[in-house]
């Protein structure tokens, strides 16, 4: 335990008298909060030009209706209550969500096998294989959707290839029933090393006590893994899942990449975020492009703290 | 030489960063309120003024994607040497647009000079952006341009930028692949469908054409066809997609998608460019502009290549254009004179279409069109073929009266959620045609238009 003293500022002043502590005291804390302020500054400017202007500036959008004839006007909650029957963003809603509770767990699950393989200590080259999977994250997105984009091609690419071989057309990634799973697979190709790097750092974080005193008890294996190693990265798990359902709400870089090549599959409203952008750059229509982004934050923010909310509760049990 | 309507889609790579721009944007509009408006009437000058503009010199910004630009805009600086121009490349079509449109609703940063095609000049037009130029006596160079390209860039007496090329739709086909199958070139579209089936027939791997499905391809076969699906006065639309023209058209084309004959490979694709140089698609129905994109891109194809007219609905030579762009001012320009000056040079100059055509173009100048030498060109890669001949002949069978949407770069947006499906599905044309319809009227009414009212 430490003791709690109050932070004094290295001036090197001394107090003179007993009877002036208490005053002095009172002045020096309002002068340390005002300084304390002052360190901030670099950090709030950008800030509150960076993160909050534009935040308050799309909720201001939001509520007007900007006419290519007619001009602008206020139209209150209106392009709330239109975001809100408009099939086009509930479909791609829909899809994204669907995303987030097959792709995600899937992508968690090979992660933390990935992780707890290289933690096992039972295989050669770990540092190899930590690099080998952790690579396609450091391949820029863009580069590594347009990469796959060539490896699906049904004409001439790898696909094409694996068709040809089997006979007839077997795997056909930009189907209409199939191009949300090859999104899907990119994805997870992408993440799994970042994700694994989370879990696996975790893993190291724990004592090497409790090793010792589970194998005292004579645990094992797989009991190691349930006993000792889940319960402790559970906290990287909840951060994980945290980050994964904020990236599927905001899947937007491999549907748009790849819509060249399936064009009449990959709608304008694919995801929601891909809607917001075709709203305001190909449609105009920036205020209702920022009501469907600011829907899409309160979700995100409102499920991301749910699964905070649980995911801690757990830790605390 | 303009690509038509290409989709977006390409480039939309840098797009995770044009969210964050977009963020950024809106930091930046903050501070714009006060941009001036530089809106009113049209400018007061003639082209006196234009001259002594080009004598006292400036600086320009002009964005474009055509080839020649920055040799064009070298030499215009060689001749006024007061005058600097700074050619910007800012993204190809609807890219540029995006750019374009950003800077114009934010006040500043939009060139003097930008290339626009002309299904997408309406749309500005619409916002107020662009300069009348017939305020600097422009219109007096109407009789130097084919009359379908300076029907597209005037409404009423307003002209809006001056054509820089043109692209009257004609038929490149493989003709070796045409020998191979013992495939006439086919004069009506009953032909061509014919040699479609005979073709895929023969060689399931080969098709007649590719059709992904695309808006810059399907309106001017719509076009062609006699369809005038929209008609705009003011501010009151009509959208018709199902008028007899639009109709002939999807019925036409789906005894093509709907068996399945066409092959589902997206034009301007890494696969398209593939397909064209091993022979899995054996024609094009494309622009004019075409053939000098063909024999720098596909090497392969040399000397197997050949140009014929399109084929037709009734026997008619009746053609339609396919892209094609303008060059116009905008009116955030700070010096709109000498901007002019730059454009007519551009697009009227001697010195400026030769340029032009030396990188391939296909130019909108009748003098040009109708030129000895022009007529005589007699490329090795289309076999010794004089294609000129053929292709300044669609320039002159253009049928007249085609109109473009206020909003047409939105509708070409959305024409693969809703047409789409019809190419995906090898379903029926027409629904597609009604679902695209629905959105249009529903958009536009929303924007504030009158649509079908």
């Amino acid at each position: 335990m430490t003791t709690t003293t109050p932070y004094t500022a290295p001036t090197g002043e001394q107090e003179a008298s007993r009877t002036t502590a208490e005053s002095s005291t009172a002045v020096r804390r309002r002068r340390k909060d005002w300084q304390g302020w002052l360190f901030t500054w670099p950090f709030a400017f950008v800030f509150v030009f960076v993160f909050i202007t534009p935040l308050v500036y799309a909720l201001w959008l939001s509520l007007f209706q900007n006419q290519l004839v007619g001009g602008n006007s206020f139209v209150g909650l209106g392009n709330y209550v239109t975001a809100f029957q408009d099939p086009s963003f509930w479909d791609g809603f829909g899809r994204v969500l669907g995303f987030l509770l097959i792709q995600v767990p899937i992508m968690l699950l090979l992660a933390m096998v990935a992780a707890l393989a290289i933690d096992s200590a039972r295989l050669y080259a770990t540092g190899l294989f930590r690099v080998v999977v952790f690579l396609p994250y450091a391949v820029p997105a863009v580069v590594a959707v347009l990469m796959w984009g060539f490896l699906y091609s049904d004409n001439f690419g790898l696909t094409a290839s694996i068709n040809d071989w089997l006979g007839g057309t077997v795997l056909q990634p930009f189907a209409r029933r199939w191009v949300t799973a090859s999104i899907g697979n990119i994805v997870t190709w992408e993440y799994v090393g970042y994700n694994m790097v989370i879990f696996y750092s975790a893993l190291k974080t724990i004592p090497t006590e409790l090793y010792e005193a589970a194998e005292i008890d004579g645990a094992r294996g797989w009991q190691v893994v349930r006993a000792i190693k889940l319960p402790a990265v559970r906290g990287a798990i909840v951060i994980a899942t945290i980050f994964s359902i904020i990236g599927s709400f905001q899947l937007f870089n491999e549907p748009n990449v790849l819509q060249p090549l399936a064009n009449n599959v990959i709608t304008s409203s694919f995801t929601p975020n891909m809607y917001a952008y075709n709203l305001s750059f190909a449609g105009q229509q920036y205020n209702y492009s920022a009501t469907v982004a600011i829907i899409m934050g309160v979700f995100t923010a409102v499920i991301a703290y749910v699964v905070q909310m649980r995911g801690s509760r757990k830790e605390d049990r | 030489m303009t690509r038509p309507a290409r989709t977006t889609r390409t480039t939309r790579t840098k797009a995770a960063a044009a969210l964050a721009a977009a963020a950024l944007t809106a930091v930046t509009l903050v501070g714009c309120g006060t941009a001036d408006d530089p809106s009113g009437g049209t400018p007061a000058g003639s082209a006196a003024d234009l001259d002594a503009a080009l004598e006292e010199g400036g600086e320009l910004t002009y964005w474009t994607w055509t080839p020649s630009g920055e040799a064009q805009a070298d030499a215009f600086m060689k001749e006024y040497p007061n005058v600097t121009v700074d050619v910007v490349n800012a993204g190809t079509a609807t890219d540029e647009y995006t750019k374009l449109q950003n800077a114009i609703k934010a006040g500043s940063g939009a060139p003097d000079v930008a290339q626009i095609e002309y299904y997408a000049l309406q749309q500005f037009v619409l916002s107020d952006s662009l300069l009348d130029l017939s305020g600097y006596g422009l219109g007096d160079l109407e009789d130097q341009y084919t009359a379908s390209t300076w029907s597209a860039v005037t409404a009423d007496d307003a002209i809006y930028g001056l054509p820089q090329d043109s692209g009257p739709m004609v038929l490149l086909y493989n003709k070796e692949i045409f020998d191979e199958h013992d495939i006439d070139v086919p004069t009506t579209w009953d032909d061509y469908i014919a040699a479609a089936k005979k073709l895929h027939t023969a060689d399931p791997s080969k098709y007649i054409t590719n059709d992904a499905g695309d808006p810059g391809f399907a309106q001017p076969l719509i076009w062609q066809a006699g369809g005038r699906p929209y008609a705009t006065d003011g501010t009151d639309v009509t959208v018709n997609l199902q008028d007899e023209g639009t109709k002939l058209w999807a019925d036409t084309w789906n005894e093509l998608v709907e068996p399945g004959l066409l092959a589902d490979i997206p034009t301007w694709s890494d696969d398209w460019w593939k397909a064209l140089s091993d022979g899995t698609v054996a024609t094009i129905v494309t622009g004019a502009w075409m053939p000098g994109i063909l024999e720098g891109s596909v090497p392969d194809g040399a000397g197997k290549w050949r140009v014929a007219p399109l084929p037709s609905y009734d026997g008619s030579a009746t053609t339609a254009e396919n892209g094609g762009s303008a060059q116009s001012v905008i009116k955030q320009s700070k010096n709109p004179a000498l901007a002019a000056a730059f454009t007519r040079w551009l697009n009227s100059s001697e010195e400026s279409v030769d340029v032009f055509l030396e990188q391939g173009g296909f130019p909108s100048t009748t003098a040009h069109l109708s030129s000895p030498e022009f007529l005589a060109e007699a490329p090795e890669y289309f076999g010794g073929q004089k294609i000129n001949e053929v292709l300044v002949e669609a320039s002159e069978k253009v049928a007249p009266g085609w109109q473009y949407l206020p909003f047409q770069v939105y509708a070409n947006s959305v024409f693969p959620d809703t047409v789409g499906a019809a190419y995906t599905d090898h379903s029926d044309l027409n629904a597609g045609l009604q679902a695209w319809q629905d959105q249009l009227v529903a958009y536009g009414n929303a924007q504030g238009f009158g649509v079908n009212k």
